[in-house]
């Protein structure tokens, strides 16, 4: 008679989802929109520019997006403004050296102040950014945004997978990365505003 | 001669820089466009090779109408000595 009622009290269980697993997010973007805007003030008008070439993976849970680690890289010769010259003076050894630090990188190592709601979740991030072969711990605003099973309709075709969406405004001193440090600050600002506005994908 | 060649110069440098738009900062040979991608709520950034001139360029038109006028003033009082 006991034996009987043991399937029907191991029904309830089979009710309740397998809890999810943390994914890893690939932040290389066949779509090419993944951007990070930076924006300088100068005399005659404020310098502008993007990189575009992001990647990078991301570990993200939704279940406990406090456990999120990851690294964020750019090709910092992607780095781009719309005059010509002074792109190239930026690329140039006399400023990022490209040649010599072809990467700029953030390296998250632990979530702060996390709050999620619904599929939204911000935090602070620390992590360790390399910019012109110099690092320095930071921590900066982020927003994260889980896309469930949105990975097919933002490529258009049958994959099955989810997005995730990573947002942060922050500003760092080129001073503090050994960028020309103190040098023509009337001409280009010391503080640098970075924006950043990527998506990751993980494939299922 | 060298007038009219400067005042072409000037004049030239003058239209085109409001034609495409009197652009009142640098002269901009990478054109940014937006991409905006509906399902994440990103918008992505392309340039494509463009040319907008700006303050910089007006600046090089003037300075080369500048050279144009002050030759024709340097050849007018080379003429003007050989007379003599």
């Amino acid at each position: 008679m006991r034996t009987q009622w043991i399937p029907i009290l191991l029904l309830p269980a089979l009710a309740v989802p397998a809890p999810a697993a943390p994914e890893t997010f690939d932040f290389k973007d066949p779509k090419g929109v993944n951007a990070i805007m930076f924006k300088l003030d100068a005399p005659l008008e404020a310098i502008s520019g993007s990189a575009s070439g992001i990647t990078g993976t991301v570990t993200f849970d939704p279940q406990n997006p406090g456990a999120t680690t990851g690294k964020i890289v750019i090709a910092s010769a992607t780095m781009t403004v719309p005059n010509a010259t002074q792109t190239g003076h930026m690329r140039s050894s006399q400023w990022l050296d490209v040649e010599k630090n072809p990467e700029i990188t953030f390296e998250a190592k632990a979530l702060k102040n996390v709050k999620t709601i619904g599929d939204k979740t911000t935090a602070d991030v620390a992590g360790t950014f390399t910019v012109h072969g110099v690092s320095k711990e930071m921590t900066i605003p982020v927003e994260l945004s889980y896309l469930k099973d949105k990975l097919g309709e933002r490529l258009g075709g049958n994959q099955k997978g989810d997005l995730l969406v990573l947002r942060s405004s922050f500003s760092i001193k080129r001073s503090d990365f050994n960028i020309m440090p103190g040098q023509m600050e009337n001409k280009v600002s010391d503080t640098i505003g970075l924006t950043v506005g990527i998506v990751g994908a993980s494939g299922k | 001669m060298l007038r009219i060649l400067a005042a072409v110069v000037a004049l030239a440098a003058g239209g085109l820089w409001v034609a495409k738009g009197a652009n009142c900062g640098w002269t901009k040979t990478n054109i940014p466009h937006q991409t905006p991608d509906p399902v994440t709520g990103l918008t992505g950034i392309n340039y494509e090779k463009g040319f907008v001139p700006g303050v910089d360029f007006l600046a090089g038109a003037a300075l080369a109408a500048g050279v144009l006028s002050g030759g024709s003033l340097a050849v007018k009082n080379t003429n003007a000595g050989n007379r003599t």
